[in-house]
């Protein structure tokens, strides 16, 4: 431990820690744009300076280690001058829209703006004509609001692996964008979201689909469903300023009753039927020397990722549609004859943590006849603009239930919004179908928690499997790179798009830290702790649906309802 | 032209980062522009990204990404021309063709690029066309030269 002074207090710190670590700690708030927690600091903002003692220059802080005797001066007048210079370049060029913008309210460049006491426009630079890149069903791109931070990139190459942007051109007229300047849907983006989190502007945000849905809801001839996944219940709250990873479940779906849906679904028993189907076609392939590992299926990033830049694992992908795509699949169907609904009438709306469920929703191959199994995708944040728009106030609703035939789920279900929760729900499932018994203790310790890569062993009767998990898809990569050359002691592997799983999803409430995202992911695990019913195969529900209607797993009717395809994609990497 | 390329980047098997701007350099030289194809193959090679290398190649002006065009049009912003107003020839290039420096008009017929010195200061503003300079170039003759080329490109079939 070294001391060193900050503001003229003595101050304990680590050496090699940089300066910025130490002041988060001191509870000192240094503005940063381009910092992101784990990654290389590039010193590219400069917004984080501070003065030291005996140093002529400004020191950006993200990047510079502390040494014993350092005196620090934070928000001394030339360091606050400095940063607000930077905002005011900044803001020399940014159009002046923030009225309409998404981001209004909710931007890192407008609150800096505030809290550094600009009010004036004190530089005007020319602005350049951009075309905003609305190509892509997901992600939509604003150059003009980009003020080349670089955090967009680093999180597309250094964390997903995809490098699907980066700069393009220099000067004034640079950007960030895909090679050849081409539309975001033709590149080997894989719609995650990623960038939009990390974004201190509009310039990257999801496509809206606000519209379409009150559009639906307005119109008398529509029924209107809404289905929720299962990670939302416990990030909506931080939208309405409640604790991060409060579980609002009974709230959310009174309000979605409000904003007008006309039935209520939980996303969790679709993952119950995900489980059933996924945990027996794995036990299927362990019998009949089918491919292996078996790749588990439901997030649409790492769909596409697969598909770009390793086709040759399709086929150890499992044929299970994702749980949105189940749960689209059997409202259109189960419980549109159950109640005898034109299945043409119902517009089947999902509330996702992810932007690429908007992706996946217009996948052809889950479009049949022109009747999609789900007509329009909102992310989190899109559902909380709903909620505000409809001037209801969440904090003040009375808890009610989800809607039947799909009422109850069983927490497995609920860990779905987890990295390693699809893995823990099927293998509890899958010991039930191979031993006939339940397992003693249903928590596999070695699958929870937020690192990037889990690997372990368990028994299922005489059969001893490799279990690997995986979440940002930088992680795996490697992990298929050795699967490649040879490795074969994995048998099943689950691979979520986004670094923690669904919780820290694409579309969900911005500005979360690695504490709120810690606190999402205990509250599941709570979730599962209390619940009565903690397997897929013992969910009541699940039971019933198969006995009324699809029969046994994997039979033809689930086959056509339940399961899909994937296929190669040339697109530039 | 694959192999071309090929034949290129076999030159440089070790595949290091700091190869890609000689490579970039020369694939244009053999090819007169980087093509979707050939970023993908120096990606391939080189293990980089393709955003990467249009990002990196963008970076310099030197590079371009569309085919010339069958008249390639060269204007000087050498300082000789600058003085004597080359910026306002350029703009009324721009105009006339509608593409930016870099750039192909989608008939093929005309590319447009920006050089440093072409070495003609006394000629300034100077702009050539396939190696044939035009002196004293002022902004409204550039549509009577273009003119010229057009009927030339349409009485040779093209
Ligand atoms: S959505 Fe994901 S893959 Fe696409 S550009 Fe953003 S971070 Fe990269
Ligand atoms: S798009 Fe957003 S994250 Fe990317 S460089 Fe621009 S401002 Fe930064
Ligand atoms: S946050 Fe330190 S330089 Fe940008």
């Amino acid at each position: 431990m070294i001391t060193i002074e900050v503001n003229g207090r003595k101050v304990r710190a680590n050496p090699k820690e940089t300066i910025l670590t130490v002041l988060k700690r001191e509870g000192i708030k240094v503005p940063t744009l381009c910092h992101l927690p784990d990654l290389f600091p590039t010193g590219a903002c400069r917004l984080c300076v501070v003065e030291i003692e005996g140093i002529r220059g400004l020191v950006p802080s993200c990047a510079y280690p502390v040494s014993e005797g350092m005196k620090i001066k934070t928000h001394s007048p030339r360091a606050l001058r400095a940063r607000k210079t930077i905002i005011e370049l900044l803001l020399s060029n940014h159009p002046d829209d923030c009225l309409y913008c998404v981001r209004n309210g909710d931007c890192e460049l407008q609150s800096l703006a505030e809290e550094l006491g600009i009010r004036e426009r004190r530089y005007t630079g020319a602005k350049n004509e951009y075309k905003i890149d609305t190509s892509s069903p997901a992600i939509i791109r604003d150059p003009a609001k980009c003020i080349l931070c670089g955090k967009c990139v680093r999180v597309c190459e250094e964390i997903q692996g995809v490098a699907a942007i980066d700069f393009i051109g220099r000067g004034s007229r640079a950007q960030v964008g895909p090679a050849f300047n081409e539309g975001m849907n033709i590149s080997s983006c894989v719609n995650c979201g990623q960038c939009i989190v990390v974004c201190p502007t509009g310039a990257l945000r999801e496509r809206s689909s606000i519209k379409e849905v009150m559009d639906a809801i307005a119109d008398p001839e529509k029924f209107v469903v809404v289905q929720h996944a299962p990670s939302v219940s416990v990030t909506l709250g931080e939208a309405f300023g409640i604790k991060a990873g409060k579980d609002v479940m009974g709230i959310m779906a009174a309000a979605m009753r409000r904003v007008g849906f006309d039935r209520v679904f939980d996303t969790s028993f679709a993952a119950d039927l995900t489980i059933m189907e996924e945990a027996s076609e794995f036990v299927q392939r362990l019998k009949n020397n089918g491919k292996l590992p078996l790749l588990t299926s439901c997030s649409p990033g790492w769909i596409k990722f697969v598909e770009t830049f390793y086709p040759e694992f399709i086929d150890n992908l499992s044929s299970c549609k994702s749980p949105q795509q189940m749960m689209g699949a059997v409202i259109k169907s189960y419980f549109a004859e159950k109640e005898g609904i034109d299945p043409a009438k119902i517009f089947s709306v999902s509330v996702m943590p992810c932007t690429a469920k908007k992706f996946e929703a217009e996948r052809p191959e889950l479009i049949h006849h022109g009747i999609a199994d789900v007509d329009a995708v909102l992310t989190t944040r899109e559902l909380a603009r709903i909620i505000r728009m409809r001037g209801l106030d969440l904090k003040n609703m009375t808890p009610e239930g989800n809607d039947s035939p799909f009422g109850e789920r069983s927490s497995a279900g609920k860990l779905f919004g987890v990295t390693g929760g699809v893995m823990e729900a099927a293998v509890r499932t899958a010991h039930y179908l191979v031993t006939g018994k339940e397992m003693e203790d249903y928590v596999v310790e070695d699958l929870r928690g937020l690192e990037g890569i889990k690997i372990t062993k368990i028994k299922i009767g005489d059969l001893e499997l490799g279990l690997a998990v995986a979440s940002g898809l930088g992680n795996v990569r490697n992990l298929l790179d050795e699967i490649r050359a040879g490795r074969d002691d994995i048998h099943f592997i689950e691979v979520m798009t986004c670094p923690g799983g669904c919780i820290a999803g694409g579309g969900q409430p911005l500005a979360a830290d690695q504490k709120a995202i810690k606190s999402r992911m205990k509250s599941l695990y709570e979730i599962d702790r209390d619940a009565s019913i903690k397997t897929s195969h013992s969910n009541p529900y699940i039971q019933r649906l198969y006995s009324e209607y699809l029969g046994q797993p994997l039979s033809e009717k689930c086959h056509h309802l339940l399961h899909t395809k994937y296929q190669k994609r040339d697109v530039l990497k | 032209m694959t192999t071309q390329i090929l034949s290129i980047l076999k030159k440089y098997p070790d595949s290091s980062r700091d190869a890609l701007i000689p490579i970039l350099q020369e694939v244009q030289e053999a090819e007169g522009y980087l093509s979707r194809e050939s970023i993908a193959r120096i990606g391939e090679h080189l293990k980089l990204p393709t955003s990467k290398i249009y990002g990196v190649a963008t970076f310099y002006n030197q590079f371009r990404f569309q085919p010339l065009g069958k008249y390639h049009i060269q204007v000087c912003r050498g300082t000789a021309c600058h003085v004597k107003g080359s910026a306002k020839v350029l703009d009324a290039l721009k105009r006339e063709l509608k593409i930016d420096a870099g750039e192909t008009t989608r008939d093929g017929l005309f590319s447009l690029e920006v050089v440093s010195c072409i070495g003609a200061c006394g000629l300034a503003p100077v702009i050539s066309i396939n190696g044939e300079f035009f002196a004293g170039v002022e902004a409204d003759k550039v549509k009577k030269i273009l003119k010229k080329f057009r009927k030339k490109g349409a009485s040779n079939g093209k």
